[in-house]
């Protein structure tokens, strides 16, 4: 292979637990996000804009439609002759096998990838957000302080530091300690998952991480501290801009309702920074005479005959007659009626709602937001009449 | 199915859309919002599973060739077969062919080199969903020389006007072909022969110094062949001019011109990856097709528009088709228009066309 001087690996594994019935049999990085997207489609559309054209993708849990929707990569120009996208679940191995344990693990098992691209670097993802980067902007701030490891890093409000990973660090940024969510956080510079390590100084920990039986093999809570005892360099770099953790359905559901003000802080619209996506090639949206459509995003093969407000239509959506659909997100394919209601919600793909449908309208804990799962027709049918 | 192979005939088109077609070929004219007109006719193919398409195309095939690649888009793209582009280049010394058959004597490897022994011929102006598979199946079962595609038309437009009519009997076979405005049966201007029979055809038109395949080879000589005709029922409408473009692209607001070309048989054309529509809080849209990529903070009605239009508040558009990429600015007002690519229209503007005779903006104007 040829040599690389970057490789990135991205971390799509996950189970995305708090996403609840979106990720019943769906890994979490496949999960719809933003009218078209799939929330991998972000660090793969940075990567690609960045210039990397070398990624490993680590899958696990429920990779069927990651696998597939990947596919050759050529969607995000990451159908190379060299390097590429390159899908690595586990696999089986001399000495026995077993799935990936922890993050730095599934790093740790695919030694032999990263080492045939000979990297002097080596980038490190996870599927769980929504933002655009420039990790080549990031590649050459860990060069000019020639750091062993550099954290991207966002400022948060000091009230919310407590969810994250914190990194406290000196004045210039250099790293001394890390706090995996702690009580009383000492900075707001939080963790955006997003690592360049020197694949040298990486390999090396590793390889001891993955001798130790008793630790967890994760990044945050083995490998950095592991790097700090053993007084290596490592810098947090201060990234600004829009960056979301999409990890649970309320947060899924706010990170789409950004999208929807006249100014969203996420602009998907430009050209020199494009989110690549696959395409379902549908016709375009028609929006029917007496439909209402404000303050919302509306994906390609959608028919609107109803009112769509602040509210997010993945392609193929349609919405009868009389039907008024607010603060919502409507997932591929959803199939909506006449006159039906539904308000605060999120309706997961090929959902058919019935005419006369209301779904979230006059409930008590209006903070909820309610997933419609299509893959539980009881349940949803249940959960509809009982609101 | 590998017994067919298609070709798609753009020589005798006539590029009659004035602005829109200075400097493209009509094959390339954008359609319902984010299509080509010659999206439609490889889709058809695509479809039908043919194993090599040819496109014989002589003018103004720049944004054409932009347009289709190496064919991915279609899945044409293959290792055997697939989409083969082939403008004029004839060195041919002892050449003596005219007109389409040009193309035909120049790329007869093209010919040669395909597997298949069946070919299906159309051109890119009758915009329809025809199932080639089953016109193939007619053609085998009729066992007929040459079988046409035509299109029963109860309400006859002006754009009929210069399509070919057939006569058909009641057991499926072309009788006389001419062109009387009157008369329904209107050719699609697809058809189905053998590539040995067509061969011998090229050959013996360029012998008698003729210039067009279809005309002089099949219809002057009909009495020669077997014509068996299909009967297709689907959408159907002809753009060959600029008042057909315009009432044809309006005419996709009606429900069942939407779902007639779209709901049955996807559509396939070149990926953009733009983002979905966005419509902002003082958008009101009705009766509209949108792709996607806009920005819309204006109204919208009866309109088609295509993909990354950016339409601003207190805008007004109305019957009109805006295309690719267009900038409407605050205030301006826009009515029976048809927009090419690029176009920047600024603020309080007005531009009014006739309900009939549209008004037409030159790509990349700014205004």
């Amino acid at each position: 292979m040829k040599k690389k001087e970057m490789v990135a690996m991205l971390l799509a594994g996950g189970q995305g637990k708090r996403l609840k019935g979106l990720t019943k049999s769906l890994a979490k990085p496949a999960v719809y996000f933003g009218g078209t997207y799939r929330i991998i489609d972000f660090p793969l559309s940075n990567c690609s804009n960045s210039g990397i054209d070398t990624v490993g993708v680590l899958t696990q849990y429920e990779p069927l439609v990651l696998h597939s929707y990947i596919g050759v990569g050529g969607d995000w120009d990451l159908n190379r002759k060299n390097g590429g996208v390159f899908v690595l679940p586990p696999h089986e191995r001399e000495n026995g096998s077993s799935w990936y344990l922890g993050t730095a693990d599934a790093i740790y098992r695919n030694l032999k990838f990263v080492d045939q691209f000979d990297p002097e670097h080596v980038l490190i993802l996870s599927g769980d957000h929504i933002y655009k980067m420039d990790y080549n902007a990031m590649l050459r701030y860990h060069k000019q302080h020639d750091a062993d490891c550099t954290i991207s890093v966002i400022d948060v409000p000091l009230e919310e530091a407590s969810r994250f990973g914190i990194l406290n660090t000196d004045e210039d940024l250099r790293i001394y300690e890390f706090e995996e969510k702690p009580a009383r956080p000492k900075s707001t510079l939080a963790s955006m998952g997003v690592y360049i390590f020197k694949w040298e100084v990486l390999r090396k920990h590793l390889l001891t991480d993955g001798e130790n039986e008793s630790s967890s093999h994760d990044f945050g809570k083995d490998i950095i501290p592991l790097m700090l005892e053993d007084g290596n360099s490592l810098y947090a770099y201060p990234f600004k801009g829009y960056w979301r953790d999409v990890g649970t359905v309320t947060s899924l559901w706010e990170a789409n309702m950004d999208l929807l003000s006249d100014e969203p802080p996420l602009n998907l619209n430009d050209p020199n920074w494009r989110i690549f996506t696959r395409n379902p090639n549908a016709p375009a949206q028609y929006v029917a005479p007496g439909a209402r459509v404000s303050s919302c995003i509306i994906n390609e093969g959608c028919t609107v005959y109803g009112e769509v407000k602040h509210s997010v239509l993945f392609y193929g959506v349609e919405v009868g007659e009389g039907s008024v659909i607010t603060d919502s997100v409507i997932m591929p394919k959803v199939k909506i009626g006449k006159n039906v209601r539904i308000h605060k919600a999120i309706i997961s793909e090929n959902t058919v709602i019935e005419d006369y449908m209301e779904i979230g309208v006059e409930r008590e804990n209006e903070d909820e937001i309610l997933l419609i799962d299509n893959r539980n027709k009881k349940r949803k049918s249940a959960a509809a009449k009982s609101i | 199915m590998k017994e067919l192979m298609g070709v798609i005939n753009l020589d005798h088109e006539l590029d009659k859309l004035n602005e829109l077609t200075y400097f493209r070929c009509g094959a390339a004219v954008p359609f319902a919002s984010r299509y080509r007109l010659i999206d439609f006719v490889l889709s058809n193919m695509m479809r039908a599973e043919l194993e090599s398409v040819g496109l014989f195309v002589r003018r103004k095939y720049r944004s054409l060739m932009d347009h289709l690649g190496d064919g991915k888009s279609w899945d044409m793209n293959r290792k055997h077969g697939g989409l083969f582009i082939l403008p004029p280049d004839w060195n041919d010394p002892t050449d003596t062919s005219l007109g389409d058959l040009q193309h035909f004597h120049n790329n007869l490897d093209f010919f040669k080199r395909a597997a298949a022994p069946y070919i299906v011929f159309s051109g890119s102006q009758h915009i329809n969903n025809a199932d080639l598979q089953d016109v193939f199946r007619y053609h085998l079962e009729k066992g007929a020389d040459v079988t046409m595609v035509y299109k029963r038309v109860e309400q006859l437009q002006p754009e009929h006007d210069l399509c070919l009519r057939v006569e058909v009997d009641e057991t499926g076979t072309v009788t006389n072909m001419h062109h009387e405005k009157d008369y329904p049966n209107v050719y699609l201007d697809i058809f189905i022969m053998e590539k040995k029979l067509f061969l011998e055809q090229v050959e013996y038109c360029i012998a008698h110094g003729e210039s067009f395949f279809f005309r002089d080879a099949i219809q002057k000589h009909r009495q020669k062949f077997n014509i068996a005709a299909y009967e297709y029922t689907g959408y159907h409408a002809v753009i060959n001019s600029l008042e057909s473009y315009y009432k044809n692209s309006l005419d996709l607001l009606k429900q069942e011109n939407y779902y007639g070309l779209f709901k049955e048989n996807p559509v396939q054309t070149k990926i953009k990856y733009e983002a979905p529509t966005r419509y902002l809080d003082s958008a009101e849209v009705s009766n509209s097709l949108v792709a996607n990529g806009c920005i819309i903070a204006g109204t919208v009605e009866n309109s088609i528009i295509f993909r990354g239009v950016q339409v601003r508040k207190g805008a007004k558009i109305t019957n009109s088709v805006i295309m690719q990429k267009c900038v409407i600015e605050e205030n301006a007002v826009i009515e029976n228009v048809i927009m090419d690519k690029d176009v920047h229209l600024s603020k309080e503007r007005i531009l009014v066309g006739d309900s009939k005779r549209p008004f037409v903006i030159a790509k990349s104007s700014k205004i």
